[in-house]
């Protein structure tokens, strides 16, 4: 530090010998710095965030009220048709189908694994635990592998005579069909599964910042006051760790509502239609079939994107309600 | 079991309390030691498949230990003519490279600004920047296809990069890195020598905050490198990133999972690698985003 600062000393020496309109200059050059520069330093952000992300998202509410297609656009121009794509979507069996996949998914996923997460930080929060770098950094390995090779790791361990039907045939239930016909449940289970792996410890590791920011004598005087550990987690821990735990909620219901990657390996990835039975086609993948696989739906696709989008929005809200209400 | 655990610790700590200190219950490592283990089994099982020929998943009961077949393998994987996996590799490396380079300048010089430097609508512009991180990203993904594809840019790599080269997750954690990190007496000294604020970032702030500008590039390297819905929607399997050739090679030789496996364990160990090594300090920046958040 020392170092850096010492050239720009230099000058300052020197300045006194400078003809005054040039310091005068130099006054006015630093003035106009100070006021025009951290403009000039946040711009970046918000020129990139303009183009690619703002101006997408609005562009998909309008696409959203045509018949638009995508490829082509230049020979099949885009229609105006109002709320046409909206109302398609309420009688659209599949997307009241990827709706249905998309939460159950969603659910099964996230509550254990946030459950899980808070479980794990607590053990983590122990003073004095030996080889604490060793857990953590074992608990951040999964976020650390891509989500296609989770995909595939986890499409092969599920496989008939895979590790997880071999485990729990040790526990004597039968072998599973995980890929089964018509069964949406194995499905669900199985990329639940999925996210799982890859997002609890990393959930843990932030719940666990959450946990060792909370001052010490808050557990003090909690054990003064005879409360065992249970205790002491349910009126100490939990209601300090409420923004931490609103923070993880809300990125695992933005994650976890867009799911994409998982399913689509989990079903071969061949196609974005979740199974043969679109037994695990999320909204994200059903947008994707409707604008990215077949074109010429765009429009429609956009709509789902909305609506997604609101959805994420309400649960976000609710999610918020919630939590304040349990952590009175 | 935890429950259990914690109960019998609560007479020790309730009469002798100097008696926990030092002490944890053995349970606690039980459970710490499984919840790893499950972490780290799938991994341990891509390096078995990926050095064992095929049989060892068509056995009933599972492979413990890692066979010899890895080079043979992996060369399957390198020959067919349609699975590109070192020009994904390349481009996977180019990719990340350049967006987290741009990242972290942009971040840290905006942090700066939020941080150090008054100006009108500040926190106003500062706040709109932590809620551009609620927009998802499906949501602009139509338009930003039909963008790239005006532009001409659909199986081009600069389609993955263009899109990312700013981060309002950096932005924000670079803020909180800078307040902390940086003295305000330090700016004003700097202010008193003459520096310009360019000249500040340089060489007062950039240097203090390399610890937390070096976490964000390995945060932004992981998620740039393991995208996989943008990439599969605007680039081929011919100019692929390491994401598309993985997805494309699952359904296209899914039968083959030795050779599969194999190309999955070159392309994730990059990032195991830098988990294993930068392990203490990727951990650090994520519990510091996360409480500062």
């Amino acid at each position: 530090m020392a170092l850096t600062t010492a050239p720009p000393q230099a000058p300052q020496t020197q300045q006194p010998e400078q003809p005054e309109p040039i310091r005068r200059r130099r006054v006015l050059l630093s003035r106009l710095d100070l006021k025009v520069s951290p403009y000039l330093y946040i711009l970046p952000f918000f020129v990139v965030f303009a183009i690619f992300g703002a101006y997408p998202m609005f562009r998909t509410l309008y696409m959203s009220f045509f018949d638009w297609d995508l490829a082509n656009a230049r020979f099949d121009p885009p229609v105006f048709i109002g709320l046409d794509n909206y109302k398609r979507m309420l009688s659209d069996p599949y997307y009241w189908n990827a709706m249905r996949n998309t939460f159950g998914v969603f659910l099964l996923a996230t509550i254990p694994q946030l459950a899980l997460a808070l479980l794990i930080a607590a053990l983590l929060n122990r003073p004095f635990l030996k080889a604490k770098t060793f857990f953590r950094i074992a608990i951040l390995m999964p976020n650390a592998t891509s989500v296609t090779a989770v995909g595939i790791i986890f499409l092969t361990m599920f496989k008939d005579t895979g590790v997880i039907n071999w485990a729990l045939g040790l526990i004597g239930i039968g072998p599973i069909d995980w890929h089964g016909d018509g069964g949406f449940w194995s499905y669900w289970v199985a990329v639940a599964t999925m996210v799982d792996w890859r997002w609890t410890g990393y959930n843990a590791l932030i719940l666990l910042a959450g946990m060792l920011a909370i001052p010490r004598d808050l557990y003090e005087s909690a054990v003064i006051d005879g409360a065992n550990a249970w205790r002491q987690f349910w009126s100490v821990t939990f209601p300090m760790l409420r923004p931490t735990f609103l923070f993880v909620s809300i990125v695992a219901i933005i994650g976890g509502l867009q799911l994409f990657t998982e399913p689509v390996i989990y079903t071969y990835g061949y196609t974005v239609r979740g199974g043969d039975q679109r037994e695990v086609q999320t909204l994200t993948m059903y947008m994707y079939e409707n604008s990215m696989v077949s074109f010429n739906n765009a429009g429609y696709g956009a709509a789902i994107s909305w609506s997604l989008f609101l959805l994420i929005i309400v649960a976000s809200i609710g999610n918020f309600l919630l939590i304040r209400r349990t952590a009175r | 079991m935890t429950t259990q655990a914690e109960v019998t610790t609560v007479p020790a700590t309730r009469t002798r309390r100097r008696g926990r200190v030092g002490r944890t219950s053995p349970w606690v490592y039980i459970g710490l030691t499984l919840v790893s283990l499950v972490s780290l089994y799938p991994l341990y099982f891509v390096f078995v498949i990926a050095t064992r020929s095929m049989d060892a998943l068509n056995s009933p009961t599972p492979t413990w230990l890692p066979g010899g077949e890895f080079f043979n393998n992996f060369s399957k994987a390198l020959e067919r003519d349609n699975v590109h996996f070192w020009k994904g590799m390349i481009n996977s490396i180019i990719v990340s490279s350049v967006v987290t380079v741009s990242v972290v300048l942009t971040s840290t010089l905006a942090g700066f600004a939020f941080a150090k430097l008054k100006f009108r609508g500040r926190n106003v512009l500062m706040l709109v920047i932590l809620l551009t991180m609620m927009v998802p990203t499906q949501l602009g993904l139509i338009p930003l296809w039909g963008m790239m594809q005006q532009w001409g840019l659909v199986y081009d790599i600069w389609a993955v990069i263009l899109p990312f080269l700013t981060s309002a997750f950096g932005v924000f954690l670079m803020r909180q890195y800078t307040l902390s990190t940086v003295p305000d007496e330090l700016i004003e000294a700097a202010r008193v020598d003459g520096c310009t604020t360019f000249r500040m970032w340089y060489s007062v702030v950039l240097p203090s905050v390399a610890p937390g500008a070096a976490v964000l590039a390995l945060l932004t390297f992981m998620e740039q490198w393991n995208n996989y819905l943008w990439p599969r929607a605007v680039l081929s399997p011919e100019n692929p990133t390491l994401q598309v050739t993985l997805g494309y090679i699952s359904y296209t030789y899914y039968t083959d999972y030795s050779m599969v496996f194999a190309a999955l364990l070159v392309a994730i160990l990059p990032l195991i690698l830098a988990v294993l090594f930068f392990g203490k300090q990727i951990i650090g920046g994520i519990m510091e985003g996360a409480v500062k958040a």
